[in-house]
């Protein structure tokens, strides 16, 4: 790990880059962005040899990204023969931003998913738990991943994915594939105003029955003993 | 004159991306506008054959991004319309040749003196497809009534939309009416209601598309073919027509049972 010296005055946090499993991360620190973009970009010009062919990990801290600057953004690293794999951000707009672009927002991806359950002592249930709300169309290719329920308010094509620690609501088509419980929580439950999802998975017990003739209707599913069971949605009962 | 850039493109391969392109550019050029077509699939360049015009190349699209030509020197006119032309990829490079600020200085450079700049794409989502759609005002989906080709669609709408170069228009080609009919084949309906973006065209499937592109003449020229006037409805609605969708359905039957009877 090295540091270089800031490049103006008023930076007041430093640039950082830090080697990591997979490629490089890079921490812009504080300030304007504008600056921030400027400073990467002519520290990796000043570098090109050590930057070429990298696979770089960007952490933006809370700056608000749109798609068509993260998009310029790494186009430009594309020039330099650098691939950007992943952003970092507190912001919530920015990730959204790198996950339709098709970029990571998390260095090492969650791979508890393939391997065993956790054993369930107790669901946690914590009250403060972050949900994600997305009102669009969720296409094929793209893909939603939040610990806690994720909230959809539109449909969700064939290809995409959602992953969620806790339950996912959706205000429209369920085409794609869904996880809900993914760290072993068998209260959770998926909602759909069309059920017809090509796979779906509660904590860790998949739907068997193959992609089912749409019924007219809301349905949810949920787990009953030991097996997904999907059942119109007439009584909300959480 | 400021010419609007239409990309068209699919994500996947063989739907009829150069087919539409070629089409559109002449029913548009028929008209009197001025038109240039680009072909963006570096490598594996088509365009120039399905308008006839391979054997005029002496420049192409990268030699003009490199400098080594001007960019009226890559132009191509077209044999029948002398409004249209045509800037050809290389046939030698590959897509990492040239870069989508590239196809952007491109473009702004050809604006002033034309009034529509057709790009055609390459297949795929990667450094082709970051290329074409960077200059891009209008986007043109072409899909086929099928379930793989449609789940692309789906795919590629959505990289448009976060390149926040959408919503993008939707050309659904090579529909058989009769297989619709019979159940074998993916209706309109079904098509929109999945991908839910406005429909541009509706292009039947015609043998005479394929015998016409073989000959290097794009069958939007010949008046009598279904496929071509599907396509002239395509660049009326472009320029903001509001044409109708022929009851393509209906008047097929008609004819089928005509020719039954005969």
């Amino acid at each position: 790990m090295f540091k270089s010296a800031p490049l103006t005055a008023e930076r007041s946090t430093e640039f950082q880059i830090k080697g990591i499993n997979d490629g490089l991360l890079v921490t812009l620190g504080e300030g304007e962005w504008s600056v921030l973009r400027e400073y990467l970009l002519h520290n990796i010009e000043e570098r090109s040899a050590f930057f070429q062919g990298a696979r770089l990990a960007l952490d933006v801290g809370d700056h608000v990204l749109k798609a068509a600057e993260l998009g310029a953004l790494r186009d430009k690293l594309g020039d330099f023969g650098i691939s950007l794999t992943a952003v970092i951000s507190s912001s919530v707009v920015t990730e959204k931003t790198a996950l339709m672009l098709g970029i990571a927002t998390q260095i090492q991806p969650v791979k508890r998913l393939a391997s065993a359950p956790k054993p369930v002592e107790e669901p946690v249930h914590v009250n403060g738990e972050t949900a994600v709300f997305l009102q669009k169309t969720m296409r094929s290719g793209t893909r939603i991943q939040n610990s806690g329920t994720v909230v959809v308010l539109g449909d969700v094509n064939p290809g995409a994915e959602i992953i969620a620690g806790g339950n996912v609501i959706i205000w429209g088509r369920l085409k794609g594939t869904v996880v809900a419980g993914c760290d072993g929580d068998e209260h959770a439950q998926v909602c759909a105003l069309e059920m017809t999802p090509m796979s779906l998975r509660i904590a860790n017990i998949s739907l068997d029955e193959k992609p089912r003739k749409s019924k007219p209707g809301p349905e949810f599913a949920s787990i009953e003993s030991g097996t997904v069971i999907i059942q119109p949605w007439k009584h909300p009962t959480y | 004159m400021a010419a609007k850039v239409i990309t068209v493109t699919s994500g996947k391969g063989g739907v009829g991306k150069t087919t539409t392109t070629a089409n559109i550019a002449v029913a548009l050029s028929m008209d009197g506008a001025k038109v240039v077509c680009l072909d963006g699939d570096i490598g594996l360049r088509n365009l120039d054959v399905v308008m006839g015009l391979e054997n005029r190349i002496v420049y192409d699209l990268v030699d003009v991004v490199e400098g080594r030509c001007r960019l009226r020197q890559a132009m191509i006119r077209d044999k029948q319309n002398s409004e249209l032309y045509l800037i050809p990829a290389a046939q030698t490079r590959d897509k990492n040749a040239i870069s989508p600020s590239d196809m952007v200085r491109l473009c702004d450079e050809l604006r002033p003196d034309f009034d529509w700049i057709l790009i055609d794409s390459p297949a795929g989502i990667e450094r082709g497809f970051r290329n074409v759609i960077a200059p891009a005002d209008i986007v043109l989906v072409v899909t086929n009534p099928e379930v793989s080709a449609v789940r692309d669609a789906d795919r590629i709408i959505g990289l448009v939309e976060s390149e926040e170069k959408g919503p993008a228009r939707l050309v659904i080609n090579r529909l058989n009416s009769s297989m619709v009919k019979r159940g074998d084949m993916l209706s309109v309906d079904d098509v929109t209601e999945l991908l839910a973006i406005s429909l541009i065209g509706i292009v039947p499937e015609d043998e005479s598309v394929i015998s016409s592109a073989n000959r290097g003449q794009p069958v939007v020229n010949d008046t009598k073919s279904r496929a071509g006037m599907a396509f002239r409805d395509i660049a009326r609605r472009l320029r903001g027509e509001d044409v109708p969708f022929p009851p393509m359905e209906v008047k097929d039957d008609f004819f089928k049972k005509l020719f039954r009877v005969n």
